[in-house]
């Protein structure tokens, strides 16, 4: 292609797909681009967001950051969340979507899923549809700490105590990373039926012939032929772990409690942003959170990246 | 916002090459951190003692008659027809042409902010809320009104009374703010606070409110006995309500100079013996409470009280109001002061927190900001007064504006305890509103406490740490009270 030569045909054909990219790309750095590089802007002020007044203050957002216990706590929580809740929501999702689609055994010489699936993938769905919010509305009842509470009575009918499931500090985050994966086990329950229905049928029924149990089945050749998928599951749910905001927020004691022991970075943003007015402050934590999500991503890619199988 | 030819021409060019997207750049400019505040209006301040030539005692801050005038009400638990069905009719009545644009609604603080840093302010805010806006933030960058006007002008009543001749005395004081100090605040409402029970229910248990903390405890084995909760608060959302009855007791154990300390950033002010006795004798209290409390909310709370679950519940005077819907028959709300703590408090155990609470603002910038002023001046008439604590159940600061009024139980011994404090008052705290960092961490540790998993004595180091925190931190304004 000859690119740089300004002949009325090329002009056409650019302006023509540059008439499609711009109304995304405006809009793109509008609401994304623009306001992080604001926030890396606002991080380097002593801003308190309710004046247009303020001071460039170099990086002292950055070294207050370092000191302070309730960032780190927050980070170390966010370090958990992304160490257990994507691996238990991809474990659980692609054990469920295997039983939805070859879990059933063979029939005519075909394989299939557990009886009533097309139904289940429905069910599996439905928490994708209701907003975090209500979500976390629908936990607090179900994680009521007294005997009424939904879980609790269900515990009491065998003899169990009523259990603070958000009180205890030491259960509170695992109560929370418990309704993340709930939340979010459906949506790859599909995405995974997605991904093992574009594999042909005939690599199954193959293996099958030569008498691979499920097992074999699952990890030879399921897993392998779906790992793309697998694969970009983990980066949505790794980015996900550092979000648990609307959950924290709605469910957490003193929002982030006890002993800070749920906070995560997006309710201390909001917290520094909307409580204390450290604008500034507020902003360093979010350039902070863009890095660690940043990283992970690439991490992430770089990790598990393998060779394509062509089918 | 600010739109040159340049930038114009830059954009057809750049249209013409396919680059849309570097359009952005005049975009950003209309965002937080372009601009550079050159469009923030100058503040329209209004003159009143200069006496302009239209200045009388009927409108002693020069309102302009036809000016619009825009309310924000905080929409909670006196929800806002006292604004809409009282004091906006009352401010139309004396301008007839104004018209009043009112927006009654919960999340003052993320609603207001993006329109204080784009200088656009409404002219009268109810400040209240979890969510409300940081006053002495507002103070520093000087988004509101000095209220010194107001207090100076002449009364709606009475033409030859100021307003602040009234209003009950410490109202003023408890709405200053900055340095030097001014009133930017109008706290409106009248509360005090103490332990609320069911005055039914202690007739016909044979009880009666414990006034020391000895007795209280024997209260606390007579009322488990009865399967019922001695003492109870929410955790998950109202904590403070708890750290109120620990700041009242340590001001009955050693005056109100503990709070004063407190509030100045004083060297070791948590420190002293006075919250440490008072910390570790709710938390005696706190042993009784059922753990699932630190798990919900107010009202749930409130509610179990209402059927009886709970004996006392740690609250202002508005919990009668809030709770109406929801309280049965033959349950009748009284207030009682918190019990003494030691035989040799400085304070009585008659001694009651009673604040004005429930703050309005008017900003500076506000383009109707004499309305404003105007806008307080009318609520603050016995008529505005009345109406309030009529549709709302609560006292206001005006004085006499309950006459021909027949109150509810609950605000009768509200009345009660007011008389029998006399001028034993515990004062408010304003660090809850000073240093939000501080009352963050209080709120913490409270529960903490409340809730069995640390001390007394740590209690006192934690708040200790988190107050020298505080105090060192040069990105904090710091402020002082004497009184």
């Amino acid at each position: 292609m000859r690119l740089g030569r300004l002949t009325p045909g090329a002009v056409r054909k650019w302006g023509f797909i540059a008439s499609f990219l711009a109304a995304p790309l405006a809009i793109y750095i509008i609401f994304f681009v623009s306001p992080n590089l604001q926030a890396l802007q606002l991080a380097l002020t002593n801003s308190r967001g309710i004046s247009p007044d303020f001071q460039y203050v170099g990086l002292d957002n950055f070294t207050r950051l370092f000191g302070d216990e309730v960032f780190w706590a927050a980070v170390r929580h966010h370090g958990l969340i992304l160490l257990v809740m994507p691996l238990v929501t991809i474990v659980i999702a692609l054990f469920f979507s295997f039983l939805l689609n070859l879990g059933g055994g063979q029939k005519n010489g075909q394989l299939r899923g557990v009886w009533g699936s097309s139904f289940y993938k429905v069910v599996f769905f439905f928490p994708q549809v209701l907003a975090v919010v209500i979500v976390g509305v629908l936990f607090q009842a179900v994680l009521n700490p007294q005997r009424s509470g939904i879980l609790n009575s269900v515990l009491s009918w065998f003899g169990v105590d009523p259990v603070g499931w958000l009180i205890k500090p030491d259960l509170a985050l695992w109560t929370i990373i418990g309704v993340m994966v709930w939340q979010g086990v459906g949506f790859y329950v599909v995405l995974f039926s997605a991904g093992m229905a574009g594999v042909p049928k005939e690599i199954f029924e193959a293996a099958a012939l030569d008498g691979a149990n499920r097992f074999t089945l699952f990890f030879k050749i399921t897993l392998p032929l779906v790992w793309n998928t697998v694969q970009v599951g983990w980066v949505y749910l790794g980015i996900a772990a550092f979000d648990a905001f609307a959950l924290v927020q709605v469910l957490s004691i003193d929002r982030g409690g006890p002993d800070n022991a749920t906070t995560v970075l997006p309710l201390e943003i909001f917290r520094q942003t909307f409580t204390y007015y450290r604008f500034g402050y507020a902003s360093a934590m979010g350039v902070a959170l863009v890095f660690l999500v940043l990283t992970f991503a690439a991490l992430t890619l770089r990790v598990t990246r393998r060779e394509r199988i062509e089918y | 916002m600010t739109t040159t030819p340049r930038d114009i021409t830059r954009r057809q060019l750049l249209a013409r090459v396919g680059l849309t997207a570097l359009v952005a750049g005049p975009f950003l400019s209309a965002c937080a951190t372009g601009g550079g505040g050159s469009e923030a209006a100058a503040p329209s301040a209004p003159a009143p003692s200069a006496g302009g030539a239209s200045a009388s005692a009927n409108n002693p801050f020069n309102v302009k008659a036809d000016a619009p005038l825009e309310v924000i009400i905080f929409k909670g638990g006196y929800s806002d027809e006292y604004a809409t069905q009282s004091h906006e009719p009352l401010y139309k009545k004396a301008f007839p042409g104004a018209t009043i644009k009112h927006q009654g609604i919960q999340t003052i603080g993320q609603t207001l902010t993006p329109r204080f840093a784009g200088g656009d302010v409404p002219d009268v805010v109810n400040n209240s809320g979890t969510d409300n806006l940081d006053g002495g933030a507002l103070i520093n960058a000087g988004q509101l009104l000095d209220l010194t006007p107001l207090f100076e002008a002449p009364s709606v009543d009475d033409p030859s009374k100021k307003v602040k001749d009234v209003i009950v005395p410490g109202t003023i004081e408890s709405g200053l703010g900055g340095d030097p100090a001014k009133p930017y605040t109008l706290n409106y409402v009248y509360t005090a606070y103490g332990l609320w029970y069911d005055a039914k229910l202690f007739e016909k248990e044979g009880w009666t409110p414990p006034k020391t903390f000895d007795e209280f405890k024997t209260f606390a084995e007579a009322a488990k006995a009865k399967n019922i909760v001695p003492f109870g608060y929410a955790g998950k959302n109202a904590s403070y309500y708890a750290y109120w009855m620990i700041l009242i007791s340590a001001a009955k154990i050693g005056g109100n100079k503990v709070l004063l300390d407190i509030d100045n950033l004083a060297d070791n002010a948590w420190n002293n013996d006075a919250v440490k006795q008072a910390a570790a004798a709710w938390a005696e209290i706190g042993k009784y409470m059922d753990p699932a409390y630190e798990g919900l909310i107010h009202t749930e709370v409130q509610t179990q009280q209402n059927q009886g679950k709970i004996a006392f519940y740690p609250s202002g005077s508005w919990l009668e109001a809030e709770q109406a819907k929801d309280t049965p028959e033959g349950f009748e709300y009284g207030m009682v002061p918190t019990p003494s703590v030691t035989t040799a408090d400085q304070m009585p155990y008659e001694a009651i927190r009673a604040a004005a609470a429930e703050g309005f603002v008017v900003p500076s910038k506000a383009k109707n900001a004499a309305g404003g002023l105007e806008y307080l001046r009318q609520m603050l008439s016995k008529q505005g007064a009345r109406d309030f604590t009529e549709k709302t159940k609560s006292l206001t600061v005006v004085i006499g504006a309950t006459e021909g009024l027949t109150l509810s139980p609950g605000l009768t011994s509200v009345a009660a305890a007011q008389t029998a404090a006399g001028t034993n008052v515990v004062t408010f705290s304003s660090f809850e509103g000073w240093y939000k960092e501080l009352e963050t961490e209080l709120r913490k540790q409270t529960n903490a406490l409340m809730f069995g998993r640390i001390s007394a004595e740590e209690f006192a180091t934690k708040m200790q740490a988190a107050a020298d925190k505080t105090k060192a931190d040069e990105s904090i304004i710091k402020q002082t009270r004497n009184v």
